[in-house]
C-alpha cells in the first residue's frame, strides 16, 4: 500500500530552484533514509511533502486536509525546541491531539499509546519530569516518543538520530524498522551514512538539486555517488555482520 | 503732569486687605497701569478712571470666563509675560497671587511695582479687594461708591432662611466647593445649606460619587451641560449624578459670575436664589 | 481542572469585597441587601449603579487581560508577551482617544469601544509581524517599546491639542487606568466585544498546546496556523479594546497572572488560558480593592497599582531570560 507518492515535486526560493522534478512513492514496510550533503534540500523536500512549503507538483500528503494528514503521517522536525515546561508524559501525548475528540480528557487508549511510546525510546520512569530539563539526547527521544505515539501508518523524521549515544542511535533506527516491519512506513534524513546503510531498506540520494539516486543501500552507496555528491571516500562492504559502511577520506579539491 | 516714580510698591503674602503705605492720593495715583490676571482685570476695569488703565489680560475679553468680555475688547490684551509688559513701560502692574511667580520676580527686578491681590474666597473678599483696588489706583471714592451698591443688593438679596435646602456643588471629576470658597458663599446667601460642610470639605475638593449620593441633597447645582468630550466632565451624565438630587440637577451656574471676586458675583447670588424660590414654592 | 477550584471562590469572594467596599460607610450585609433591592432610595443607587457596575467591570477587564496576557504568551512561544507591554493597550487607548476628540464616539453608541478596537487590531498586527516566526524576546520586547511610546506620545499629543481644560488629568487616566464612576453603561458597551473576544481566545487551547512543539510540529498536528493567527488577533483586539475603551491602560495583568500560575497548570498554555481569565479577574479586582483601602483621597490610578505589582516580576524575568537576550 502506498503511504506517500510524490510527483515532480519542486520547490523554488525566489528565483532559485531548490528542488526540482522529485518523484518518490514509499509503500508499507519501508525504512527509507533520506541522505545528502548540507543544506541539499532534504528538510525542504519533506516539508514540501507535508504541504508545509508552496511547492509545484504532486503530493499525497499536501492533497490531504490537515486533520487527514495528521491522522496518516506523524512529523517529527529538525527544531527541538519545547517552549514550555511541560511534563515529558504531556509531551508524548501532545501526539495523540488528531485522534482526541475536542475538550475530553485523555482515553485510556490515549494513555497505552504514550506508555509504548515511552517505553520504544527507552524513556519510562521519565513521565513526570519537566521536558526542558532533559539532556539533549533524551529531549530527541522524547520527541520520536510524541511522533511514536501518533500512531500513524507513515512517520517522517528529521535527522531523528542527531545528538543520540550509539546504543539510542541503533535502538531508534530498530524502533523504526519494527515499525515499518509491522505494515508502516518511515522517511527519514539522516547523515549518519554508516546507519543508514544497516538498518534503511531504501536510500534516496538528493543532489544537485534533484534525486540523484532511489534503490537499495548497496546501488546509492557507490563510489561513484559517494565522490561526486559528498565528495569522499568510504569503505563499504557486505559482511556477516551485515552492510558495514565507513567514511575514509575527503577528496582533493 | 509730571510723572512721579512710585515708591517700590511690593504687598507680598498676606490675605486679603494688606496694608499699603498711605499715598497715591490725587495727582500722584499710577497712570499707566497694566492687569494681567483675569480677576483683577475685571476689579480694576469698574474702579480704575479714564485712560488709567492701558492692558488687561487676553482672559478678561474671553465671555466665557469673564463678565466684562466686551469691556475688555478696548484694550490691547497681555498675556501676562515679562517681556510684554515691560515694553508697555506701566508704573504699575496689578496680579492676582497665583500668578507665575518668576513673571512678577522678574518685573521686580525691572524695577516696575507690582501690586498683588489675594482671590475671594468669599463675598465680603469681594468688598475688601474693591477697597484694596481703590487705595492702589488711587480712586478711593469710586470703591467707595461700588462697595456701597454691593451691600445695597447683598442686602435685598440675603434673606434668612430657616430651613435652608440642602445643594451640593458638583463639576467635573467630582469637584466640589466648600463654604470657604466664593461659591460656597454664594450659595450660603443664596439660602442653601452645602453638603460639602457635611462631608468635611471646607475647601475645593473631590467628592467621591458614592458620598454625592449618601448625602441625599435636595438640589445639585453645576455649571452649563458639558459635551462630555472628556471622561473627567462624564462624570456629571453618570445615572447617579441624574438621581441622587432629590428634587433636581440645576445646570445655573454661569462660570464667569462666580471664578472671579467681582460685584457680578451678586448675579450668581440672585441666580440661585430665584432657584430656591422656584423649588420651593415661595417667591 | 483544579485550578478553577479555587480560583473560581477566589473571584466570587474578592467580588463581593470589593462591592461592599467604598467611601459611603455601609455595612456589608445592608449593602448587598440594597442591591437587589428596589432602586429608589440612596443606599441602592450607590450599590446598583456606582458599586455594581465597578466590580462587574474588574472582573470583565481583569478577566480579558489576563486570557489576552496567556494567548498572547503561548502564541508568541514568550513569557514577556503581554498586552501592555507590546503596545496594544496602549493603541487601543490611541483609537479611544481619537474617538473621544473628534466626536466620533457621541455620534455613534459603539463609537468608542469599536474606534479602541480598531486602535488594538492595528497593534496586534503590528506585533505579529515585527516579532515574526523567530522573533526572540529581544525583538519582541524592542517592538513592543517601539509600538507603546508611539501610542503614548500620539494619545498625549491629542490630548494637549484639545482645547478642553480637562487634558492632563484625561492623559493621566488613558495612560494609567482607573475603573472610578463607571456605570451600567460601561459595562453593556465593553461586555459583547469581550464575550466574543474570550469566546476567540479560549478556542486556542489546543492549538497553542500543540505549537509547545513549533510550527511546523504543530501543522502537521493538523492546527491550521492560519486560523490560529486570525482568532488570536481578532480575539486579543476585541478584548484588550473594549478594555482600554472603558477603563484605560491597564498594564502588567496580562503577565503577572500567567507567570504566576504556568506552573499550578503544569505549564500547558491550553489550560493556562481559561486560569488566567480568572487569575486576571482576581488580581484587579484586588487591584481596584487596594486603590480604595490604600490612600482613597490620594485617587490613586488602578494601572499604578498592577505596576507596583508587575514591573519588579518583569524585571525579574528579563533577568532570567538575559542569556537569551544576549
Amino acid at each position: 500500500m502506498t503511504l506517500l507518492a510524490l510527483k515532480q515535486l519542486g520547490v523554488s526560493l525566489g528565483n532559485r530552484s531548490v528542488l526540482e522534478g522529485a518523484d518518490l512513492s514509499i509503500g508499507s514496510g519501508e525504512l527509507v533514509g533520506l541522505i545528502g550533503p548540507n543544506g541539499i534540500g532534504k528538510t525542504t523536500l519533506m516539508r514540501a511533502a507535508l504541504g508545509l512549503l508552496p511547492a509545484t507538483g504532486y503530493s499525497s500528503l499536501a492533497a490531504m486536509s490537515a486533520a487527514e494528514r495528521a491522522r496518516t503521517v506523524a512529523w517529527m522536525p529538525q527544531d527541538r525546541t519545547i517552549a514550555w515546561p511541560i511534563s515529558v508524559e504531556a509531551l508524548v501525548m501532545l501526539g495523540r491531539l488528531p485522534h482526541r475528540p475536542l475538550g475530553l480528557a485523555p482515553a485510556s487508549v490515549d494513555r497505552a499509546a504514550v506508555k509504548k511510546a515511552l517505553a520504544a525510546v527507552d524513556l519510562e520512569g521519565f513521565e513526570h519530569r519537566r521536558a526542558t530539563r532533559l539532556s539533549g539526547g533524551e529531549r530527541t527521544r522524547a520527541l520520536i516518543a510524541r511522533a511514536l505515539a501518533q500512531e500513524t501508518p507513515l512517520v517522517m523524521a528529521d535527522e531523528p538520530t542527531a545528538g543520540l549515544d550509539p546504543a539510542h542511535q541503533i535502538s531508534a533506527m530498530e524502533g523504526f524498522a519494527g515499525l515499518a516491519r509491522a505494515g508502516g512506513a518511515v522517511l527519514l534524513s539522516i547523515h549518519d551514512l554508516g546507519l543508514a546503510a544497516r538498518h534503511c531498506t531504501r536510500l534516496v540520494l538528493l543532489g544537485e538539486g534533484r534525486v540523484m539516486a532511489d534503490g537499495p543501500p548497496a546501488s546509492v552507496l557507490t563510489t561513484d555517488h559517494l565522490a561526486r555528491i559528498f565528495n569522499i571516500e568510504a569503505f563499504f562492504q557486505e559482511t556477516p555482520e551485515g552492510p558495514v559502511y565507513q567514511s575514509l577520506r575527503v577528496l582533493g579539491p | 503732569m509730571v510723572r512721579r516714580r512710585l515708591k517700590a510698591v511690593l504687598l507680598v503674602g498676606l490675605m486679603a486687605g494688606a496694608w499699603l503705605p498711605a499715598m497715591a492720593s490725587g495727582d500722584e495715583r499710577p497712570q499707566r497701569v497694566v492687569s494681567m490676571n483675569l480677576c483683577t482685570d475685571q476689579l480694576a476695569m469698574l474702579v480704575a478712571d479714564e485712560g488709567q488703565l492701558i492692558s488687561v489680560s487676553a482672559l478678561a475679553q474671553d465671555s466665557r470666563n469673564s463678565t466684562m468680555a466686551e469691556a475688555a475688547r478696548q484694550y490691547p490684551p497681555n498675556h501676562g509675560r515679562a517681556e510684554e509688559i515691560h515694553q508697555l513701560a506701566p508704573d504699575l502692574v496689578i496680579t492676582g497671587r497665583f500668578n507665575a511667580g518668576p513673571t512678577v520676580s522678574m518685573l521686580q527686578r525691572l524695577g516696575i511695582p507690582v501690586a498683588v491681590f489675594d482671590p475671594a474666597t468669599s463675598l465680603e473678599d469681594v468688598r475688601d479687594n474693591l477697597q484694596q483696588m481703590g487705595e492702589v489706583l488711587g480712586r478711593p471714592a469710586q470703591a467707595a461708591r461700588l462697595i456701597a451698591d454691593f451691600d445695597q443688593r447683598l442686602a435685598m438679596l440675603q434673606q434668612p432662611v430657616v430651613h435652608p435646602p440642602r445643594a451640593a456643588l458638583y463639576f467635573p471629576n467630582g469637584y466640589t466647593r466648600g463654604d470657604q470658597t466664593l461659591l460656597g458663599d454664594i450659595v450660603r446667601a443664596a439660602g442653601f445649606r452645602n453638603v460639602a460642610t457635611g462631608e468635611d470639605v471646607q475647601f475645593g475638593g473631590h467628592l467621591p460619587l458614592e458620598s454625592l449620593v449618601m448625602a441625599e441633597p435636595d438640589v445639585l447645582i453645576t455649571g452649563s451641560r458639558h459635551d462630555a468630550r472628556s471622561r473627567s466632565e462624564a462624570i456629571l451624565r453618570h445615572p447617579a449624578v441624574e438621581r441622587a438630587a432629590a428634587w433636581e440637577v440645576a445646570h445655573e451656574l454661569v462660570t464667569s459670575d462666580w471664578v472671579c471676586g467681582t460685584p457680578q458675583a451678586l448675579s450668581a447670588v440672585e441666580r440661585i436664589g430665584a432657584l430656591r424660590g422656584q423649588l420651593m414654592g415661595a417667591p | 481542572m483544579r485550578v478553577a477550584l479555587w480560583l473560581s471562590p477566589l473571584v466570587l469572594g474578592l467580588f463581593l469585597a470589593s462591592l461592599v467596599i467604598g467611601p459611603a460607610t455601609i455595612g456589608p450585609g445592608e449593602s448587598l441587601v440594597a442591591l437587589v433591592g428596589e432602586p429608589g432610595t440612596p443606599l441602592a443607587l450607590v450599590m446598583q449603579e456606582i458599586r455594581l457596575p465597578r466590580a462587574l467591570l474588574a472582573v470583565l477587564v481583569g478577566g480579558s487581560l489576563g486570557l489576552a496576557g496567556a494567548a498572547l504568551q503561548g502564541y508568541l512561544r514568550n513569557p514577556l508577551a503581554e498586552p501592555g507591554l507590546l503596545g496594544i493597550s496602549g493603541s487601543a487607548a490611541l483609537g479611544a482617544v481619537l474617538a473621544i476628540q473628534t466626536g466620533l464616539a457621541s455620534i455613534m453608541p459603539l463609537g468608542l469601544p469599536l474606534a479602541a478596537l480598531t486602535g488594538a487590531l492595528v497593534g496586534v498586527v503590528l506585533i505579529s509581524l515585527l516579532a515574526g516566526t523567530r522573533g526572540g524576546s529581544l525583538s519582541l520586547i524592542l517592538a513592543g517599546i517601539a509600538i507603546s511610546a508611539l501610542a503614548s506620545a500620539l494619545v498625549s499629543l491629542v490630548l494637549n491639542l484639545s482645547p478642553s481644560p480637562f487634558a492632563t488629568s484625561e492623559i493621566v487616566f488613558w495612560m494609567m487606568g482607573s475603573l472610578a464612576d463607571r456605570s451600567m453603561e460601561h459595562v453593556w458597551l465593553a461586555l459583547p466585544f469581550i464575550v466574543v473576544g474570550m469566546t476567540m481566545l479560549l478556542a486556542l487551547g489546543r492549538p497553542l498546546d500543540a505549537l509547545t512543539l513549533g510550527e511546523d510540529a504543530a501543522e502537521a498536528l493538523g492546527q491550521r496556523l492560519l486560523r490560529v493567527r486570525v482568532l488570536l488577533i481578532l480575539g486579543a483586539a476585541l478584548v484588550v479594546g473594549a478594555s482600554t475603551a472603558v477603563a484605560g491602560t491597564i498594564g502588567f495583568v496580562g503577565l503577572v497572572v500567567p507567570h504566576v500560575l504556568r506552573p499550578l497548570v503544569g505549564a500547558m498554555p491550553g489550560r493556562l488560558l481559561p486560569a488566567s481569565a480568572l487569575g486576571g479577574a482576581a488580581m484587579v479586582l484586588l487591584a481596584d480593592i487596594l486603590v480604595r483601602v490604600i490612600l482613597p483621597e490620594a485617587d490613586l490610578k488602578l494601572g499604578v497599582v498592577t505596576a507596583i505589582i508587575g514591573a519588579p516580576l518583569f524585571l525579574h524575568l528579563i533577568y532570567q531570560t538575559r542569556r537569551e537576550l544576549e
